[in-house]
């Protein structure tokens, strides 16, 4: 009987709720965020799911689920929660806790597209999006997806061959220094 | 009125059409907008999802440029709009989070800039009746489905000027520019967002539904605030109507768009041209633009 359960790590909880500033303890299983929440079709644990993975202590199970890359930030869940949970918030919590333990992610493009933006923000001080797209292609290995919309985009002016660099680029680079720096601190 | 305009980094690129309708149109309306020099990307869903710290820096460099300025920021883009907003709610509410914002932009700030989207400067500084008196040529007999996607109104405490589950100031928008606007249930469900470029199938599902339910409610466009929705919902309309299932082709208009057609401007100077499921029949239908006040 005092034997723990596999998946009872204590300290999941708390680490959760400390990083993201959201009571997950107070979620009573409604399901409402699962109910509106746009992606839970394709979700393997849907949000109610993760909230309850984390009071049972389950990092493994949490921090491996395709949902947290699945989440759109859309903040419907959020917004609706009766008990104020801010569920958008704990998904980036667990994305960042995801990526720090190095779990091996079945489906990390989201991890990858994140990783190429802010690349990208990092060198320009703004997004250059065709810059974006051929990182982001070869981190995922996705070269052939969307390949057809790039004649449609040039023609219409929607993709810029350069970037436009923002005069404040050197900035923005110590700003991300000084963030990284923060960041291992909190 | 006197803006200091965040772009963004959309508006430069894929959405330059919401770029350059939202200037054409503000100028029509006798708005000043002056953008933010050297202004820097906000950081959009990346940041948020792998810094928490940075998120909140990247705003903030903007609103201090704001700051010196001293106007209130507009800003065209729902993410942008979002991001400066929570930058600004969690300086102002969470003490250590704005002493680790200071420290890493190497300056005081309270969160005290005001940030205003595009609806709520045409609904609340311009408003409804401004906008009535210098329409030329009424978007009459156009249905239009005013679509708001997610950031635009959530989560509600953070950028609080519409109610979050049935805003209204896009149809108000409309509805002064002489169009009908429909009554339909989808208004604030999510396009799918960030997920465009690294799971499209969820993006094509997402966007079938949107515009299928566009269609059922009598519409004949949509009207976007967003350029990601904007993207979703043209950019992949074929794909969409490919994987779940036929659609009349339906324009994707940014607001400011058909905003302008209404005030007289022309189809050119709104960047028309850059969608990818024409406008031209929606075009033909309008009638030639009279004298300014025709429709007030």
């Amino acid at each position: 009987m005092s034997e723990a359960l596999p998946w009872n790590d204590p300290t999941f909880l708390r680490d959760v709720e400390r990083r993201s500033g959201a009571s997950v303890s107070a979620c009573f299983q409604c399901h409402k965020c699962s109910t509106g929440c746009p992606v839970a079709p394709e979700m393997d644990v849907m949000s109610s799911q993760i909230m309850r993975l984390i009071h049972l202590g389950a990092r493994d199970e949490a921090l491996a689920s395709q949902s947290i890359w699945l989440c759109a930030s859309c903040e419907a869940c959020t917004t609706r929660c009766p008990q104020g949970i801010d569920i958008a918030a704990v998904m980036d919590t667990l994305r960042m806790m995801a990526v720090e333990a190095g779990v091996t992610l079945g489906d990390a493009r989201g991890n990858k597209f994140n990783t190429s933006f802010l690349s990208s923000v990092r060198r320009h001080g703004r997004v250059f999006e065709m810059g974006l797209m051929t990182a982001y292609k070869l981190r995922s290995g996705d070269l052939l997806g969307d390949v057809g919309k790039v004649p449609g985009m040039l023609k219409r002016g929607k993709l810029a061959l350069w970037p436009k660099s923002s005069g404040n680029a050197k900035e923005v680079r110590e700003v991300f220094k000084r963030a990284d720096q923060e960041e291992k601190n909190r | 009125m006197k803006y200091a305009f965040f772009p963004g980094c959309s508006l430069e690129s894929t959405a330059w059409d919401f770029d350059a309708s939202v200037r054409a149109t503000f100028a029509a309306l006798g708005a000043e907008l002056t953008d933010i020099p050297d202004w820097s990307c906000c950081g959009s869903t990346p940041a948020h999802a792998s810094n928490t710290s940075l998120a909140v820096a990247l705003p903030v460099m903007n609103l201090l440029k704001a700051r010196d300025m001293g106007r209130p920021v507009l800003t065209a883009c729902a993410s942008c709009y979002a991001r400066l907003r929570t930058a600004n709610h969690k300086v102002k509410t969470d003490p250590a989070e704005r002493q680790r914002t200071e420290r890493i932009v190497g300056k005081p700030y309270d969160g005290a800039v005001p940030v205003h989207h595009i609806l709520e400067a045409l609904t609340r500084h311009i408003g409804a009746d401004a906008i009535a008196a210098r329409v030329t040529r009424p978007l009459s007999g156009l249905k239009v489905a005013c679509y708001y996607g997610c950031l635009l109104t959530r989560p509600p405490e953070v950028v609080a000027f519409e109610n979050p589950e049935h805003p209204v100031s896009m149809d108000t928008i409309m509805t002064a520019a002489g169009a009908d606007v429909v009554d339909w249930p989808y208004k604030t469900e999510c396009c799918g967002a960030g997920l465009s470029m690294t799971t499209s199938a969820v993006v094509n599902r997402l966007g079938h539904n949107i515009l299928a339910m566009a269609r059922r409610a009598g519409a004949d466009c949509l009207a976007v605030a967003c350029p990601l929705c904007q993207v979703n919902l043209d950019l992949r309309q074929r794909d969409a109507a490919k994987a779940h299932g036929p659609l009349p082709e339906t324009p994707v208009l940014f607001v400011t768009q058909l905003l302008g057609l209404a005030l007289g401007l022309s189809p050119e100077a709104l960047g028309i041209e850059g969608l990818f499921v024409s406008a031209d029949g929606l075009l033909d239908r309008l009638a030639p633009a009279k004298a300014a006040g025709g429709a007030a």
